[in-house]
């Protein structure tokens, strides 16, 4: 206060010297939005975390204590990766070479508009088509019997292959447009400056382009592998939920909405994150280990 | 010539993988389209006849109306806040040098990179405790926490790109921050503020996981209606559900075809700019 009323005698008032440093009537738009954060976001994370500690038995760990005792609780966490990480994984290696052939496409827009069909139609109705179409009588296993590939149809529903295949019909395009992004911001010249000095394709994307794309790859890597590991509805509907598939999204959501047990929901939830932090921090961790620096060549 | 043929297989199989995705993914929806005008369709090719009653009867059996006037308004909600709010915040971090600016741009970055199931859960504990869960406004809220991040970070580079002289004049020829905005820049940023609600209408559209939490019988938006009609199903026809799941696609497709007039397909995975390393 005293700072203010000096201001006014003698130099900068305090308006002036808070926009010195950059904070104005236009600084103050962000507040509205930092609020919304805070409120929504910040506050029901640290509300959950210590809602966690409080578990109706009264002790501190009670909740985290039960979670990895009972089999029927951290089997979840296996479950979960075993859908998540091969998902993941195949995404990234089948989005790779069709990224470096579509990107020496002119017209990408077609194909491009209709992989993202699944990304916004969403994993609840492909989970709704697929009921259907990978169905004992649907258009998939008539088609494989008709070509005589199949004498009996398969049966990929309510077990661990609908789901993995739902989450490569809805990751696969989430995959592909972002590695499709990195691979399109590599300055083309370094490619021909490969192929001048005689490296063949194979040695051209082991030596130049990985390199250079193992950063995106890394980043891509995690928001794919994000968005299988908190899979729900597919999980649900063309899953085994009980068994195979019971998933930890939806040990957390049984654990909120059917037994009402908040603070063992919160506590799931945080299990939750951590395994996800963890796994995005080891991915980003090996990428360090990788050259780091502009893929868009010298000039600019 | 040995290597060309290996090249010419590779793309080959290339192209194969994609088709086959492509023909797969076109299948499945091909099937509920066809399923949902079917009259009977047991273990054929194509159903017996055609017929376009189940639309009404999906209409009537799970109150489609009401659910699409929930919807229409939670989205309709949802895209004018995130705008109101989005907007602003992106003009202050890109216009603006502050200290707790990179702080702040972790705080937005958060939301986004947190899946929704992880944090709707404490969410929607919290906004059951403050007795919002269950209603609209709970489910406005929920949605407003990815897009107005979502917003904010589509915007920042759309304002970069902008000359500061322009604002510059404005302020010079007596206008205040208020009228800047709404003479100067709104109209300048119009396409870009477009493009980013539109994403966002896609993308609440189809928001599952945190409607998912946070609604209640009378505010359940498309998404999650379908949702539990798959799950409950075997108490309805087949095809009406199909109906229903016809009605989501068409919901949701009008309008990302009219945002793909705006804006890259890519930009609806990634969000907003992305560096080229």
């Amino acid at each position: 206060m005293s700072a203010v009323m000096e201001g006014r005698a003698d130099g900068p008032t305090l308006r002036q010297r808070l926009a010195a440093r950059g904070i104005d009537g236009a600084t103050l738009l962000v507040l509205p939005c930092v609020a919304l954060i805070l409120g929504l976001f910040i506050y029901p994370f640290l509300y959950g975390l210590m809602l966690s500690f409080e578990p109706k038995d009264g002790s501190l760990f009670g909740n985290y204590a039960r979670f990895f005792s009972e089999p029927f609780l951290y089997g979840t966490i296996f479950k979960t990766l075993r859908l998540a990480f091969p998902v993941t994984l195949l995404n990234l290696l089948i989005a790779i070479p069709i990224a470096f052939r579509v990107r020496l496409l002119r017209r990408q827009r077609l194909l491009t508009t209709l992989l993202v069909l699944p990304i916004t139609l969403g994993t609840v109705l492909v989970a709704e088509g697929m009921l259907f179409y990978f169905g004992p009588q649907g258009w998939f296993n008539r088609s494989l019997m008709a070509v005589g590939l199949l004498s009996t149809p398969v049966s990929v529903l309510n077990g661990y292959w609908g789901v993995f295949i739902s989450l490569v019909l809805t990751g696969f395009p989430f995959t592909f447009l972002l590695t499709l992004s990195y691979v399109s911001g590599i300055d083309p010249s370094l490619e021909n400056a490969a192929a001048t000095l005689g490296a063949g394709p194979a040695a051209r994307f082991r030596e130049v382009f990985l390199p250079l794309l193992v950063p995106g790859l890394a980043i891509t890597f995690c928001l794919s592998f994000v968005q299988a590991y908190s899979v729900l509805p597919s999980a649900v509907l063309v899953g085994d939920p009980a068994n195979v598939t019971r998933v930890i999204s939806i040990a957390a959501y049984q654990a909120a909405f059917e037994e009402y047990d908040y603070s063992m929901a919160s506590a799931i939830a945080m299990i939750m994150g951590a395994v996800q932090l963890l796994v995005v921090v080891a991915v980003l961790g090996c990428r360090s280990l990788f050259y780091r620096g502009p893929a868009a060549g010298a000039k600019g | 010539m040995q290597k060309s043929v290996m090249s010419r297989l590779w793309i080959f199989a290339v192209w194969a993988m994609i088709g086959l995705f492509l023909i797969n993914l076109m299948g499945l929806i091909a099937s509920v389209l066809t399923s949902s005008v079917a009259t009977r369709w047991l273990g054929t090719w194509l159903p017996a006849g055609f017929t376009t009653r189940w639309y009404f009867a999906a209409w009537d059996e799970f109150q489609l109306g009401d659910v699409l006037w929930v919807t229409f308004q939670a989205v309709g909600a949802v895209v004018v806040l995130s705008g109101l709010l989005g907007v602003p915040a992106a003009y202050a971090l890109a216009r603006r040098e502050f200290p707790a600016k990179r702080f702040v741009m972790l705080l937005l970055l958060l939301p986004l990179l947190v899946p929704p199931i992880t944090y709707g859960i404490p969410l929607a504990t919290v906004l059951y405790k403050a007795g919002l869960g269950g209603t609209l406004t709970g489910v406005i809220l929920a949605n407003l926490v990815p897009t107005v991040p979502f917003v904010v970070l589509v915007m920042i580079p759309f304002i970069e790109q902008i000359d500061p002289r322009t604002e510059a004049a404005a302020r010079v020829f007596g206008a205040n921050i208020f009228q800047m905005f709404v003479h100067v820049l709104v109209p300048v940023l119009m396409p870009g503020v477009l493009a980013a609600l539109l994403l966002v209408l896609v993308r609440t559209i189809g928001m599952f996981e945190l409607t998912f939490l946070v609604s209640g019988p009378g505010s359940q938006t498309l998404v999650v209606a379908l949702y539990y009609a798959v799950f409950a199903s075997g108490v309805r026809a087949v095809q009406s559900i199909d109906a229903m799941a016809v009605i989501y696609m068409v919901t949701t497709l009008v309008w990302l075809i009219v945002a793909l007039r705006f804006v890259n397909p890519t930009q609806i995975v990634g969000r907003g700019k992305r560096p080229a390393s």
